[in-house]
């Protein structure tokens, strides 16, 4: 075993993380799931922001790290509030049976 | 750094709480799930050199993000509306199949680029990290100084946001006009 972390591991940690949330986004069909998936997703990529961060030195990754977090908070603003009309009208949140818009 | 044993602990920790958020039943389980998988996320930033990230990360999600998760749910009663294995039947089958091919393939690209070596890390100085000042005051100095813009145009955003949520959430009362 390596003696040290570097970052490599956490490039392989973060992958992971990140196909989890791809798949929750593609497998799930209740929308909460979806957004929780999407939160995973970020999530990852913040932490290869730090990580990265560490591995060069540089502060930069931590300030972006911060757009990021603010994305996502509004994110899951706009979105719940969109699961909640949505909710009001249709008395689902299953992705398929939101298909009005289809042709 | 970090040594190998605790880190792989830990990353155990984190990929075992998202996959109970992947495959969890019920979705405020989901939402516990994910607190565990921010929080052992919030400890490789305490390993990292990020003091700051990992009290933002704590407070931020796994409490104020979460909290309008199970906010809700419980609002809606989604808690078990279908669960993952009667969501993926059918017709969807197929999709399935190809969802989890490519994250399978994503990982193996990764893990193949890994093992050819990984980041070429010629020319990097991996020692300055350990010591760079990533103090509150420190990553102030950095937002304020060089992302001045950046930093004005998320007030925007969190503007339209807000804007955003409160015509979602309003609802027309009885006789009242449709303007």
């Amino acid at each position: 075993m390596p003696s040290a972390v570097n970052i490599n591991w956490y490039i392989a940690l973060s992958s992971i993380l990140f196909a989890i949330g791809a798949l929750g986004v593609l497998l799930r069909r209740n929308a909460i799931i979806l957004f929780m998936s999407v939160e995973l997703m970020l999530n990852s990529a913040n932490l290869l922001f730090v990580a990265f961060a560490r591995h060069l030195g540089n502060l930069d990754g931590q300030v972006l790290v911060f757009f990021v977090i603010t994305v996502a908070a509004a994110e899951v603003a706009v979105g719940l509030a969109l699961i909640v009309a949505i909710f009001r009208t249709k008395k689902s949140i299953n992705i398929d049976e939101i298909n009005l818009l289809k042709g | 750094m970090i040594h190998p044993i605790p880190f792989l602990l830990l990353a155990a920790v984190a990929v075992a709480a998202a996959l109970g958020m992947l495959l969890s039943h019920n979705a405020v389980h989901s939402a516990l799930y994910l607190v565990l998988n921010f929080i052992t996320v919030a400890i490789f930033y305490l390993a990292l050199n990020a003091p700051f990230i990992a009290m933002v990360q704590v407070t931020v999600y796994a409490g104020a993000i979460v909290v309008l998760f199970l906010f809700v749910i419980m609002l809606l009663g989604a808690e078990r509306l279908r669960s993952p294995v009667d969501e993926v039947r059918g017709p969807e089958r197929f999709h399935r199949y190809a969802a989890i091919l490519l994250a399978l393939v994503l990982v193996g690209v990764v893990a193949y680029l890994l093992f050819q070596g990984g980041l070429d890390m010629t020319g990097v100085d991996t020692t300055a990290g350990a010591t760079l000042d990533a103090s509150p005051q420190a990553l102030g100095m950095a937002l304020f100084q060089s992302y001045v813009f950046p930093f004005q145009v998320t007030g925007v955003l969190l503007l339209a946001a807000i804007a955003g949520v409160v015509i979602f959430g309003h609802t027309k009362r009885q006789g009242e006009d449709n303007a």
